[in-house]
Protein backbone atom coordinates (compact mmCIF):
# COMPACT_ATOMS: atom_id res chain seq x y z
CA UNK A 1 0.00 0.00 0.00
CA UNK A 2 1.44 3.37 -1.05
CA UNK A 3 1.08 5.99 1.67
CA UNK A 4 1.51 9.75 1.76
CA UNK A 5 4.89 9.30 3.43
CA UNK A 6 6.26 7.41 0.40
CA UNK A 7 5.42 10.29 -1.91
CA UNK A 8 6.91 12.78 0.56
CA UNK A 9 10.13 10.75 0.79
CA UNK A 10 10.47 10.53 -3.00
CA UNK A 11 9.82 14.27 -3.24
CA UNK A 12 12.39 14.96 -0.53
CA UNK A 13 14.97 12.77 -2.27
CA UNK A 14 14.42 14.61 -5.56
CA UNK A 15 14.83 17.92 -3.72
CA UNK A 16 18.05 16.65 -2.11
CA UNK A 17 19.40 15.60 -5.54
CA UNK A 18 18.69 19.07 -6.90
CA UNK A 19 20.22 20.67 -3.83
CA UNK A 20 23.36 18.52 -4.11
CA UNK A 21 23.63 19.55 -7.76
CA UNK A 22 23.45 23.24 -6.86
CA UNK A 23 26.11 22.72 -4.19
CA UNK A 24 28.49 20.52 -6.18
CA UNK A 25 28.33 21.50 -9.84
CA UNK A 26 30.22 24.50 -11.21
CA UNK A 27 28.50 24.88 -14.59
CA UNK A 28 25.86 27.59 -14.30
CA UNK A 29 23.47 25.88 -16.74
CA UNK A 30 23.57 22.62 -14.73
CA UNK A 31 22.94 24.65 -11.56
CA UNK A 32 19.90 26.13 -13.28
CA UNK A 33 18.60 22.65 -14.22
CA UNK A 34 19.02 21.55 -10.61
CA UNK A 35 16.91 24.54 -9.51
CA UNK A 36 14.17 23.20 -11.78
CA UNK A 37 14.47 19.78 -10.12
CA UNK A 38 13.95 21.38 -6.70
CA UNK A 39 10.87 23.31 -7.88
CA UNK A 40 9.38 20.10 -9.25
CA UNK A 41 10.07 18.22 -6.03
CA UNK A 42 7.97 20.82 -4.22
CA UNK A 43 5.24 20.34 -6.84
CA UNK A 44 5.21 16.59 -6.20
CA UNK A 45 4.62 17.00 -2.48
CA UNK A 46 1.89 19.60 -3.15
CA UNK A 47 0.05 17.22 -5.48
CA UNK A 48 0.44 14.37 -2.97
CA UNK A 49 -1.15 16.51 -0.24
CA UNK A 50 -3.89 17.51 -2.68
CA UNK A 51 -4.74 13.84 -3.28
CA UNK A 52 -4.55 13.12 0.45
CA UNK A 53 -7.13 15.78 1.42
CA UNK A 54 -10.25 14.28 -0.10
CA UNK A 55 -13.59 15.87 0.65
CA UNK A 56 -16.87 15.06 -1.10
CA UNK A 57 -14.92 12.39 -2.96
CA UNK A 58 -12.73 14.94 -4.76
CA UNK A 59 -9.06 15.89 -4.20
CA UNK A 60 -8.30 19.37 -2.87
CA UNK A 61 -7.87 21.32 -6.09
CA UNK A 62 -6.47 24.43 -4.38
CA UNK A 63 -3.07 22.72 -4.27
CA UNK A 64 -3.26 21.86 -7.97
CA UNK A 65 -4.01 25.49 -8.83
CA UNK A 66 -0.97 26.41 -6.76
CA UNK A 67 1.13 23.91 -8.73
CA UNK A 68 -0.19 25.49 -11.93
CA UNK A 69 1.04 28.89 -10.72
CA UNK A 70 4.42 27.44 -9.74
CA UNK A 71 4.85 25.94 -13.22
CA UNK A 72 3.95 29.27 -14.86
CA UNK A 73 6.40 31.22 -12.68
CA UNK A 74 9.12 28.61 -13.26
CA UNK A 75 8.68 28.86 -17.03
CA UNK A 76 9.05 32.65 -16.88
CA UNK A 77 12.07 32.23 -14.61
CA UNK A 78 13.75 29.82 -17.04
CA UNK A 79 13.29 32.28 -19.92
CA UNK A 80 14.77 35.22 -18.00
CA UNK A 81 17.55 33.15 -16.41
CA UNK A 82 18.71 31.69 -19.71
CA UNK A 83 18.71 35.18 -21.26
CA UNK A 84 20.94 36.36 -18.40
CA UNK A 85 23.24 33.36 -18.95
CA UNK A 86 23.51 34.18 -22.67
CA UNK A 87 24.33 37.83 -21.88
CA UNK A 88 26.90 36.66 -19.34
CA UNK A 89 28.45 34.26 -21.86
CA UNK A 90 28.71 37.07 -24.41
CA UNK A 91 30.58 39.23 -21.91
CA UNK A 92 32.86 36.56 -20.43
CA UNK A 93 32.90 33.50 -22.76
CA UNK A 94 32.42 31.13 -19.84
CA UNK A 95 29.65 29.36 -17.92
CA UNK A 96 31.89 28.27 -15.07
CA UNK A 97 30.88 29.98 -11.84
CA UNK A 98 34.43 30.23 -10.54
CA UNK A 99 35.32 32.46 -13.52
CA UNK A 100 32.44 34.83 -12.71
CA UNK A 101 33.39 36.12 -9.27
CA UNK A 102 33.52 39.88 -9.81
CA UNK A 103 30.34 41.90 -9.27
CA UNK A 104 31.09 44.46 -11.97
CA UNK A 105 32.97 44.24 -15.25
CA UNK B 1 -2.67 1.80 -8.35
CA UNK B 2 -0.27 -1.11 -7.94
CA UNK B 3 2.73 -0.25 -5.73
CA UNK B 4 5.29 -1.51 -8.24
CA UNK B 5 4.17 1.19 -10.69
CA UNK B 6 4.79 3.88 -8.07
CA UNK B 7 8.21 2.50 -7.16
CA UNK B 8 9.31 2.04 -10.78
CA UNK B 9 8.26 5.59 -11.75
CA UNK B 10 9.89 7.00 -8.61
CA UNK B 11 13.12 5.08 -9.27
CA UNK B 12 13.07 6.21 -12.93
CA UNK B 13 12.66 9.85 -11.85
CA UNK B 14 15.36 9.69 -9.17
CA UNK B 15 17.90 7.83 -11.33
CA UNK B 16 17.61 10.35 -14.16
CA UNK B 17 17.57 13.20 -11.63
CA UNK B 18 20.89 11.94 -10.32
CA UNK B 19 22.13 11.62 -13.92
CA UNK B 20 21.50 15.37 -14.36
CA UNK B 21 23.98 16.03 -11.57
CA UNK B 22 26.51 13.35 -12.49
CA UNK B 23 26.81 13.83 -16.27
CA UNK B 24 29.74 15.95 -17.41
CA UNK B 25 28.18 16.68 -20.80
CA UNK B 26 25.50 19.44 -20.57
CA UNK B 27 23.45 17.96 -23.44
CA UNK B 28 23.27 14.60 -21.66
CA UNK B 29 22.25 16.42 -18.48
CA UNK B 30 19.42 18.23 -20.29
CA UNK B 31 18.14 14.99 -21.84
CA UNK B 32 18.26 13.26 -18.43
CA UNK B 33 16.22 16.17 -17.08
CA UNK B 34 13.55 15.50 -19.75
CA UNK B 35 13.32 11.84 -18.70
CA UNK B 36 13.21 12.79 -15.03
CA UNK B 37 10.31 15.16 -15.71
CA UNK B 38 8.49 12.46 -17.68
CA UNK B 39 8.77 10.16 -14.64
CA UNK B 40 7.46 13.00 -12.48
CA UNK B 41 4.48 13.48 -14.83
CA UNK B 42 3.72 9.76 -14.47
CA UNK B 43 3.81 10.16 -10.68
CA UNK B 44 1.35 13.05 -10.96
CA UNK B 45 -0.97 10.75 -12.92
CA UNK B 46 -0.74 8.07 -10.23
CA UNK B 47 -2.08 10.78 -7.89
CA UNK B 48 -5.11 11.35 -10.19
CA UNK B 49 -3.75 14.78 -11.18
CA UNK B 50 -4.01 14.24 -14.94
CA UNK B 51 -4.17 17.93 -15.83
CA UNK B 52 -1.00 18.73 -13.89
CA UNK B 53 0.73 15.72 -15.46
CA UNK B 54 -0.16 16.88 -18.98
CA UNK B 55 0.94 20.45 -18.17
CA UNK B 56 4.21 19.04 -16.82
CA UNK B 57 4.90 17.20 -20.08
CA UNK B 58 3.89 20.16 -22.26
CA UNK B 59 5.67 22.93 -20.36
CA UNK B 60 8.75 21.18 -18.97
CA UNK B 61 9.47 18.29 -21.31
CA UNK B 62 8.36 20.47 -24.23
CA UNK B 63 9.05 24.17 -23.90
CA UNK B 64 11.60 24.49 -21.09
CA UNK B 65 13.79 21.64 -22.32
CA UNK B 66 13.83 22.96 -25.88
CA UNK B 67 14.97 26.28 -24.41
CA UNK B 68 17.74 24.59 -22.40
CA UNK B 69 18.98 22.53 -25.36
CA UNK B 70 18.80 25.57 -27.62
CA UNK B 71 20.92 27.63 -25.24
CA UNK B 72 23.44 24.82 -24.69
CA UNK B 73 23.89 24.40 -28.43
CA UNK B 74 23.91 28.19 -29.03
CA UNK B 75 26.71 28.64 -26.51
CA UNK B 76 28.48 25.59 -28.00
CA UNK B 77 29.36 24.10 -24.61
CA UNK B 78 31.65 21.10 -24.73
CA UNK B 79 32.25 18.46 -22.11
CA UNK B 80 33.74 20.32 -19.17
CA UNK B 81 37.44 20.15 -18.66
CA UNK B 82 38.32 18.43 -15.43
CA UNK B 83 39.42 21.11 -13.04
CA UNK B 84 41.11 20.70 -9.75
CA UNK B 85 38.30 19.95 -7.30
CA UNK B 86 38.19 22.01 -4.13
CA UNK B 87 37.82 19.03 -1.80
CA UNK B 88 36.78 21.14 1.19
CA UNK B 89 33.86 22.69 -0.73
CA UNK B 90 33.02 19.33 -2.34
CA UNK B 91 32.84 17.39 0.93
CA UNK B 92 31.00 20.29 2.57
CA UNK B 93 28.35 20.22 -0.18
CA UNK B 94 27.93 16.43 0.15
CA UNK B 95 27.67 16.73 3.94
CA UNK B 96 24.97 19.43 3.75
CA UNK B 97 22.99 17.43 1.17
CA UNK B 98 23.22 14.26 3.31
CA UNK B 99 22.13 16.22 6.38
CA UNK B 100 19.12 17.40 4.37
CA UNK B 101 18.23 13.79 3.45
CA UNK B 102 18.54 12.66 7.08
CA UNK B 103 16.31 15.52 8.22
CA UNK B 104 13.69 14.75 5.57
CA UNK B 105 13.59 11.09 6.62
CA UNK B 106 13.31 12.12 10.27
CA UNK B 107 10.51 14.64 9.65
CA UNK B 108 8.50 12.33 7.37
CA UNK B 109 9.02 9.45 9.82
CA UNK B 110 7.52 11.51 12.63
CA UNK B 111 4.72 12.98 10.51
CA UNK B 112 1.35 11.89 11.87
CA UNK B 113 -0.37 11.31 8.53
CA UNK B 114 2.59 9.71 6.75
CA UNK B 115 1.47 6.13 7.45
CA UNK B 116 -2.12 6.61 6.33
CA UNK B 117 -3.14 5.41 2.86
CA UNK B 118 -4.79 7.81 0.45
CA UNK B 119 -8.57 8.03 0.95
CA UNK B 120 -10.63 6.71 -1.98
CA UNK B 121 -12.24 9.04 -4.49
CA UNK B 122 -15.99 9.09 -5.21
CA UNK B 123 -15.48 8.10 -8.84
CA UNK B 124 -12.60 6.28 -10.46
CA UNK B 125 -12.14 9.09 -13.00
CA UNK B 126 -11.95 12.70 -11.87
CA UNK B 127 -13.03 15.69 -13.94
CA UNK B 128 -9.96 17.61 -12.90
CA UNK B 129 -9.55 19.98 -15.87
CA UNK B 130 -13.07 21.23 -15.17
CA UNK B 131 -12.47 21.58 -11.44
CA UNK B 132 -9.05 23.23 -11.72
CA UNK B 133 -10.38 25.59 -14.38
CA UNK B 134 -13.43 26.58 -12.32
CA UNK B 135 -11.26 27.24 -9.26
CA UNK B 136 -8.69 29.13 -11.35
CA UNK B 137 -11.21 31.49 -12.94
CA UNK B 138 -13.45 31.96 -9.89
CA UNK B 139 -11.43 31.88 -6.68
CA UNK B 140 -8.01 32.67 -8.16
CA UNK B 141 -8.92 35.14 -10.88
CA UNK B 142 -6.67 37.99 -9.70
CA UNK B 143 -3.54 35.79 -9.22
CA UNK B 144 -4.21 34.35 -12.68
CA UNK B 145 -4.17 37.82 -14.21
CA UNK B 146 -1.04 38.71 -12.24
CA UNK B 147 0.61 35.62 -13.76
CA UNK B 148 -0.30 36.99 -17.17
CA UNK B 149 1.40 40.30 -16.36
CA UNK B 150 4.41 38.38 -15.01
CA UNK B 151 4.81 36.47 -18.27
CA UNK B 152 4.55 39.75 -20.19
CA UNK B 153 7.24 41.30 -17.97
CA UNK B 154 9.44 38.23 -18.49
CA UNK B 155 9.02 38.52 -22.27
CA UNK B 156 10.01 42.20 -22.24
CA UNK B 157 12.92 41.43 -19.90
CA UNK B 158 14.24 38.71 -22.19
CA UNK B 159 14.08 41.05 -25.20
CA UNK B 160 15.92 43.80 -23.29
CA UNK B 161 18.54 41.34 -22.03
CA UNK B 162 19.29 39.87 -25.44
CA UNK B 163 19.93 43.20 -27.13
CA UNK B 164 23.50 43.54 -28.33
CA UNK B 165 24.68 46.28 -26.01
CA UNK B 166 23.46 46.24 -22.42
CA UNK B 167 23.82 49.95 -21.86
Amino acid sequence: MITLGDYLLVSGLLFAIGFAGVMLRRNIIIIFMCLELMLNAANLSLVAFSRFRVDFGLPDYNAQVFVFFIIAVAAAEVAVGLAIIVALFRARQTTHVEDITSLKF
Amino acid sequence: MPPFLFWSFAAFMLVFGAAVVLNRNPVASALSLVLSFLGLAALFMTLDAYFIGIIQVLVYAGAVMVLFLFIIMLLDLRVEKLRRINWLAFSGGIAVALALVVQIFYVVGNFRFARQPFPPLAQSTVDDVHNVGALLFQSYNLPFQIIGVLVLVATIGVIVLSKRDLR
